[in-house]
């Protein structure tokens, strides 16, 4: 599935890498350790987290994931949304926690 | 690819802005020189853990990869507290993080792991008040 298709059948509010969204979405991880992201997310994943400062772009960038959704309307910093729009990372915030968006992440993946 | 290839940074500790800026330079030559996927996967993840493990822990720190047709090499060697015991370091779930680290989602004892796991060759030594030096090696597939 396109991450496009998420966007929008999931109403995410797209902040950064909109030229991103004719990629592909290959499942999902979610995990607020950025070890444990690291270690275990996949290539093409979209990460859930509730994490927001600098280093998840960096963890996003370097694991090749197809996006962050950050949950419960966490606002970013702007030294954050600068970097994840420099180095093309999209990033996309939902008002739901992280059960429910998954929840429905997981019915639209699996249709 | 036959010439060898090298990289070095300086790592600041605390300075949480750049973490990642080494690993991802290191996985930019790596893709240029065509190296296959899961290898640059490895090398990306134990690097960027030992780049974290300066800035959440010591002063500063040096951070040195080589290239070969063969594999790569990074060396991490840093200014920081030293590990008094390498065998409980090593351990999943074991870490001496700050609250302050963990509330970012860092600190959880998975970073030398991480690293050991991602290597084909793991070697740490560590002084406890002068420093820790890491050195992997990853072997192209």
């Amino acid at each position: 599935m396109k991450l496009s298709n998420v966007v929008d059948n999931l109403s995410l509010e797209v902040k950064t890498g909109k030229g991103n969204l004719q990629n592909n979405v290959t499942g999902v991880y979610i995990s607020d350790l950025l070890s444990d992201v690291m270690g275990n997310s996949k290539e093409g994943n979209i990460w859930i987290t509730l994490q927001t400062h600098l280093n998840i772009v960096a963890v996003a960038g370097l694991k090749n994931l197809s996006g962050i959704i950050i949950v419960g309307n966490r606002q970013l910093q702007e030294d954050v949304l600068q970097k994840a729009e420099a180095e093309k990372i999209t990033v996309m915030s939902t008002p739901l926690p992280a059960f429910e968006i998954a929840g429905k992440l997981y019915q639209l993946l699996n249709q | 690819m036959d010439e060898i290839i090298e990289g070095n940074f300086q790592i600041i500790g605390g300075n949480f802005a750049n973490a990642g800026e080494a690993s991802m330079q290191m996985k930019a030559k790596l893709m240029e020189l065509g190296v296959d996927e899961a290898t640059i996967r490895r090398a990306a993840i134990a690097t960027f853990e030992a780049e974290m493990n300066v800035i959440i822990y010591a002063a500063a720190g040096r951070l040195h990869y080589y290239i070969t047709p063969h594999n790569i090499t990074i060396k991490i060697e840093d200014m920081g507290p030293g590990i008094e015991d390498i065998e409980q370091a090593m351990q999943e779930g074991y870490s001496t993080a700050p609250d302050w680290v963990r509330e970012m989602g860092w600190g959880a004892g998975m970073g030398l792991p991480n690293m050991k796991k991602n290597s084909d060759e793991f070697k740490i030594d560590s002084v406890v008040g002068e420093g820790t030096t890491v050195e992997m090696i990853i072997n192209f597939s």
